[in-house]
């Protein structure tokens, strides 16, 4: 479409508490594309990114914490899904 | 910590477990509400609309000092294509009768107000810690776990919200399904009070809801929504996540395509984006409640699928608030009676058997099924607007109404109108 989405963007105005010792989320190695595609469509952070060469990215800082990708692939790429450790994370101002 | 033992821990301070907290509190029973927010409200966001009925009967003319944003008076509707859109507007004076009232809200600061009630009553509150799993003996859950700290309670009431990861611990609670929810995401906009006012045609303190059916969840279940705010407006797209992978566009860029969409973007021009949120509706409905009563536990609000989609708005709020009072009712009654198995607890169930809640859930029954057709989505909302364009373009002799009607008629096909015009209404 016209306007392309930069998510990042979005994600900047939010207030984060990043835990940089523990991702609490993790995806298996070499995950299959079909499951990915799903959550690079569905994750509202856009998280879930392919590069133009086909390399695959995630990065769980800018998580929302919806579960949204648990409930989509939790049984199949998702090797680890938690909430994060308590204090840590998104912490919405407004909600 | 463990040698007291408390009479009931609450899992999760948002509207089901601070309802639940005043409640108890006020009768007298000691109880603790742990979140792993560093406040209460901190993890949590909504569409924006609260039906005022159940906290109404708990803290009567709550929205007195509640921090709501503003009283909802304007509604709307709207069939939405890429293009055009066709909105039916009704607006009605603020209810005379409090607890017909709804508002808008923002669960941040809301969140925070009711928690600092239910701690006025004497509720204790321990942010910024997550509950890892509960303490089970013979059967019977009898207090919580986070990290190596163990907390004991003569009962524990979970309301955790969607993907109760506690309740699935417990075997009672299943694990959401793509198709028993939607993902929702969020922008809040702010502009002046003033500009609000104007572009919604609101006086202070009265606002606006929205609803936009079509393009926003690219043509599938789900859909678009406005709620006007004291001086931000909250502006999202929900989007049923069985859909996902059937579509190329993105979650976010429907969302963003929803707010440069020609209806869409002139009320929020020159307004800044202060926050993105994100969150999981459920919407499995009435077939899809858990077991939401064992020994010892007490399931509540969106963890126990207390949520409700009636196509045109999620309603979830009112149903956390009435089901954290209805377990606050049967963990009071477990008190006096000294005993809380499941046998005692039940009367949580009984409670909303009788109350809307289950009777809502129950009468709704059928429209997750019945919404989960594209023609809902994607045909009529085209056919409607492609139909008023028709009506309003005049480039030459004007066609009788028939005419200009029928093939958009036509498109969608009689039978599927028929069809879906008779399950519409059995539905309902
Ligand atoms: C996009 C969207 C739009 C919506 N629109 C509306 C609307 O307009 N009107 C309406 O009535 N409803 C709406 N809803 C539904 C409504 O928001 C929910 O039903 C409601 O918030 C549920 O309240 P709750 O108290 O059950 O759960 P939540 O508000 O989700 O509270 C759960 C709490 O538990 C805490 N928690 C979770 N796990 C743990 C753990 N392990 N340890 C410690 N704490 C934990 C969380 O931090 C959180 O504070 C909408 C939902 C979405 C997503
Ligand atoms: S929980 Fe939600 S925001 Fe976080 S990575 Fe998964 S889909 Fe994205």
């Amino acid at each position: 479409m016209k306007n392309v989405v930069n998510v990042d963007v979005k994600l900047g105005v939010n207030k984060f508490f990043v835990d940089e010792n523990n991702a609490h989320i993790e995806l298996v190695e070499n995950p299959d594309s079909v499951e990915f595609a799903k959550l690079i469509a569905a994750c509202p952070a856009g998280l879930y990114k392919k590069d133009d060469d086909g390399s695959i990215q995630f990065d769980y800082a800018g998580c929302l914490e919806c579960g949204t990708c648990r409930v989509l692939c939790g049984k199949t790429i998702l090797q680890k899904w938690e909430y994060p450790v308590g204090t840590f994370g998104v912490e919405y101002r407004f909600g | 910590m463990s040698e007291e033992k408390f009479d009931a821990i609450i899992v999760g301070a948002g509207l089901a477990g601070s309802t639940c907290a005043y409640l108890l509190a006020q009768a007298g029973l000691e109880c603790l509400v742990i979140d792993r927010g560093n406040f209460p409200g901190a993890k949590n966001m909504t569409g924006g609309r609260l039906y005022g009925h159940s906290l109404e009967k708990i803290i009567p003319n709550f929205a007195e000092e509640a921090p709501i944003e503003r009283c909802i008076v304007h509604e709307k509707i709207s069939f939405i294509d890429e293009e055009r859109c066709t909105t039916m507007e009704h607006t009605t004076p603020v209810a005379t009768d409090l607890e017909s009232r709804s508002y808008t809200v923002l669960r941040s600061k809301f969140d925070q107000w009711l928690a600092e009630k239910a701690e006025n009553e004497g509720a204790g509150y321990i942010p910024g810690i997550r509950v890892d799993d509960l303490i089970v003996r013979d059967g019977k859950v009898c207090g919580i776990i986070a990290g190596d700290e163990e907390m004991e309670a003569d009962m524990v009431i979970l309301a955790d919200g969607v993907n109760s990861i506690l309740g699935e611990k417990l075997g009672m609670v299943s694990q959401v399904t793509p198709h028993h929810c939607a993902v929702g995401v969020k922008e809040v906009i702010q502009l002046s009070k003033q500009q609000i006012n104007d572009r919604f045609g609101c006086s202070d303190n009265e606002g606006a809801a929205w609803l936009f059916a079509g393009m926003p969840s690219a043509g599938q279940m789900g859909g678009g929504f406005i709620y006007t705010n004291e001086d931000s407006i909250s502006l999202g797209v929900v989007f049923g996540l069985h859909n996902a992978g059937t579509t190329d566009k993105s979650v976010p860029q429907m969302l963003e395509d929803f707010k440069n969409h020609s209806a869409v973007k002139p009320l929020v021009e020159g307004g800044k984006s202060v926050e993105y949120s994100g969150h999981v509706v459920p919407e499995g409905g009435y077939a899809m409640l858990p077991k939401m009563v064992a020994d010892g536990v007490i399931i509540t609000g969106d963890a126990a699928g207390l949520c409700l989609n009636v196509g045109y708005t999620v309603r979830g709020m009112d149903l956390a608030i009435a089901s954290g009072a209805a377990a606050a009712k049967a963990a009071i009654k477990a008190k006096e009676d000294g005993d809380f198995s499941e046998a005692t607890l039940s009367t949580y169930t009984t409670e909303l058997t009788n109350s809307f809640v289950m009777k809502d859930m129950k009468l709704y029954k059928a429209l997750p099924e019945f919404l989960d057709n594209p023609r809902m989505f994607n045909e009529y909302p085209t056919m409607v607007t492609a139909m008023m364009n028709d009506l309003f373009t005049v480039n030459g002799p004007s066609m009788p109404l028939r005419k200009t009607f029928l093939p958009h008629l036509k498109k969608v096909g009689f039978m599927n109108l028929i069809k879906d015009g008779v399950k519409g209404v059995r539905s309902i």
